[in-house]
């Protein structure tokens, strides 16, 4: 039995070990990459998994002084930052709505929301591009700000009515025998009550702009417009040469926050995801 | 609800048309559904047009509708190999995902030490921005300088650099060349979507997992099953919901996606042979500037989203009665 359990144990250990070494191998060989010497990188014979010259800041430098990334990182906040601000002026009063008062509605509404975040941004990019076009904003992070609601707006609609649903309606109601109007008791009782599942709503929208690639590519293509995802991968390449070092620096400057906050936020992320098929 | 509600409270005010909560509620709604109609519905109109017409950037006008655009895209070798492409791509990175979900969600699901660490770990992937995250694959799979050849050379799989002679196991080269033949091109593009797909899938799987009562549990390991039995006939029939909808999210993020192949190959090596739809689609629609051909390309996507909708609205609908 015990001889059982241990072995049980130590399988547990190695399977897991071994999807860890999968996972994050990547970003420790962006990590160890981005403080390396050129010569001591250019070497296939030297063991690329540890410094076999002195580290140094050099890449980092490069990476702040010599590229737009700085002007990547500042737009990729402006955009993130705006985006959520619309996103909620849109999606808090859609959720309320579709959660509380629009009745048998609410729920045929609520699930074509979810429908409509299940249209990919690869269906859509090409019109969109004439969108943009049209509305003159090609070259611009205006371009992200005006399109990236399309997706953060109904997913976010979708997750935040989930979560104003377990919020029960006598809460209201008393309010609203205490003498509050119905605009009143939402602002005074549902909305705190509901701050949790907003505050979800804030990373997520911030995290998903984060990630976007394929509008930010057929929109922008003037460097000092460009994004996080798109100026890494486009613009810190030379014609053939790659700077590989401060690239793997500029990927993980990002990646560590980024994923810190998803583990944070994970849980109520997962809630929304799994259509209610898990009640959490 | 709405007559309860009017009934507590009809004596204290005197509803206005702030109360009324049909009002309100199509009030509250209107910003939203204008915004969705005006930039979801509107594009995705434009889409199935822009596939019927000769629209290009140089010509946008939408004046002609032609079935010719199809005609075209079908008989194009390079659309039909981004085609067979999308299927390879998703059917194989998501079987491979549904396997290693379930092994890593059950392994996650037991107590140990530094679970936390090891989660943020394995949701690494998934919570880089995949554009960042492939790039350090792109690194890591380079023609010289790629770690993973480095490590093959010294395990005497492949040829050490400058040795006369000597014979690699694997391929009689210093490298590999991930990306440079069609066939290892493939293998690696579906390996670097495995890895960003996995942790989403495992965090739904273990979500499912642990929403299976204990009780259950303890009543069929007393009953002494083996692991295969109890994973057959209890986890697996308990699951499948969850599964279901960890499966259709893959298929729908796999079989649209272009930024794996896009950053890690722009569809080579010569000829487009690890070309996707979405990756073709934006070649010909942005890059060529032919709207009409990357609409048509894109819009061979839609059998397969309508499809994957479809089972989720009824997963939807069954957890509303439940």
């Amino acid at each position: 039995m015990l001889l059982r359990r241990f072995g049980k144990g130590t399988l547990n250990y190695a399977i897991i070990s071994l999807f860890v070494v999968f996972s994050a191998f990547p970003f420790y060989w962006m990590l160890i990459a981005t403080f390396k010497n050129s010569t001591d990188l250019y070497k296939p014979a030297n063991n690329p998994f540890i410094y076999n010259l002195p580290p140094t800041t050099e890449n980092l430098r490069l990476l702040f002084n010599q590229t737009n990334y700085p002007a990547f990182l500042v737009n990729t906040i402006i955009v993130g930052v705006v985006v959520v601000i619309i996103t909620i002026i849109l999606a808090v009063p859609a959720a309320y709505s579709l959660a509380r008062l629009a009745g048998s509605w609410g729920e045929r509404l609520g699930v074509g929301m979810f429908m409509v975040y299940l249209i990919p941004p690869t269906l859509l990019f090409i019109p969109m591009s004439r969108v943009v076009t049209l509305l003159g904003l090609r070259d611009s992070i205006l371009s992200q700000i005006v399109i990236y609601p399309t997706f953060t707006v109904p997913f976010c609609t979708w997750l935040l009515m989930g979560f104003m649903k377990s919020i029960p309606s006598d809460v209201e109601e008393q309010a609203l025998v205490d003498g509050y109007s119905r605009l009143g008791a939402i602002w005074r009782v549902m909305f705190p009550l509901a701050l949790p599942g907003i505050l979800t709503i804030i990373v997520f929208t911030f995290t998903l702009t984060m990630h976007e690639f394929i509008y930010a590519l057929a929109f922008v293509t003037a460097s000092d417009q460009k994004v996080i995802s798109t100026g890494v991968t486009t613009e810190l390449i030379r014609g053939d040469v790659f700077f590989w070092q401060s690239i793997m620096a500029a990927g993980i400057i990002v990646a560590v926050p980024v994923a810190i906050i998803y583990n944070l936020f994970l849980d109520r992320f997962i809630a929304g995801f799994t259509l209610g098929a898990v009640k959490g | 609800m709405d007559t309860t509600l009017i009934s507590h409270t009809e004596e204290a005010y005197r509803p206005s048309w702030r109360d009324n909560s049909r009002i309100l509620a199509v009030l509250m709604l209107i910003p939203a559904a204008v915004y969705v109609i005006l930039l979801v519905g509107v594009p995705f109109v434009m889409a199935i047009l822009f596939a019927f017409s000769d629209v290009t950037v140089g010509d946008p006008a939408l004046d002609r509708f032609t079935t010719d655009t199809f005609q075209r895209v079908l008989n194009d070798p390079n659309f039909q190999r981004a085609l067979s492409n999308n299927f390879l791509f998703t059917i194989v990175s998501q079987a491979a995902v549904l396997v290693l979900a379930n092994i890593l969600a059950a392994a996650l699901t037991r107590n140990f030490r530094g679970k936390w660490l090891v989660r943020f770990f394995i949701l690494l992937p998934w919570a880089t921005p995949i554009a960042i995250g492939t790039i350090g694959w792109l690194w890591m799979l380079d023609s010289v300088y790629s770690p993973i050849d480095w490590t093959f050379r010294n395990l005497g799989l492949l040829k050490q650099v400058g040795v006369m002679g000597q014979v690699g196991i694997l391929k009689n080269s210093t490298n590999m060349y991930w990306l440079g033949e069609p066939g290892l091109a493939m293998f690696s593009v579906i390996l670097v979507q495995i890895w960003r797909m996995l942790p989403m899938s495992t965090v739904i799987v273990m979500a499912g997992l642990t929403s299976i009562s204990p009780d259950i549990r303890d009543a069929v390991q007393v009953d002494g099953v083996g692991w295969w039995r109890e994973w057959r006939e209890v986890t697996l029939p308990l699951l499948r919901p969850i599964l279901m909808v960890a499966l259709l999210f893959g298929i729908i993020f796999t079989f649209t996606d272009m930024t794996v192949v896009y950053v890690l190959t722009r569809g080579g090596p010569p000829p487009n042979t690890t070309q996707v739809l979405a990756s073709w689609a934006y070649i010909k629609g942005i890059q060529s500037g032919n709207l009409s051909e990357g609409a048509a390309t894109v819009l061979f996507m839609l059998p397969v989203l309508l499809g994957v909708a479809l089972v989720m609205l009824r997963i939807a609908r069954r957890s509303e009665v439940s």
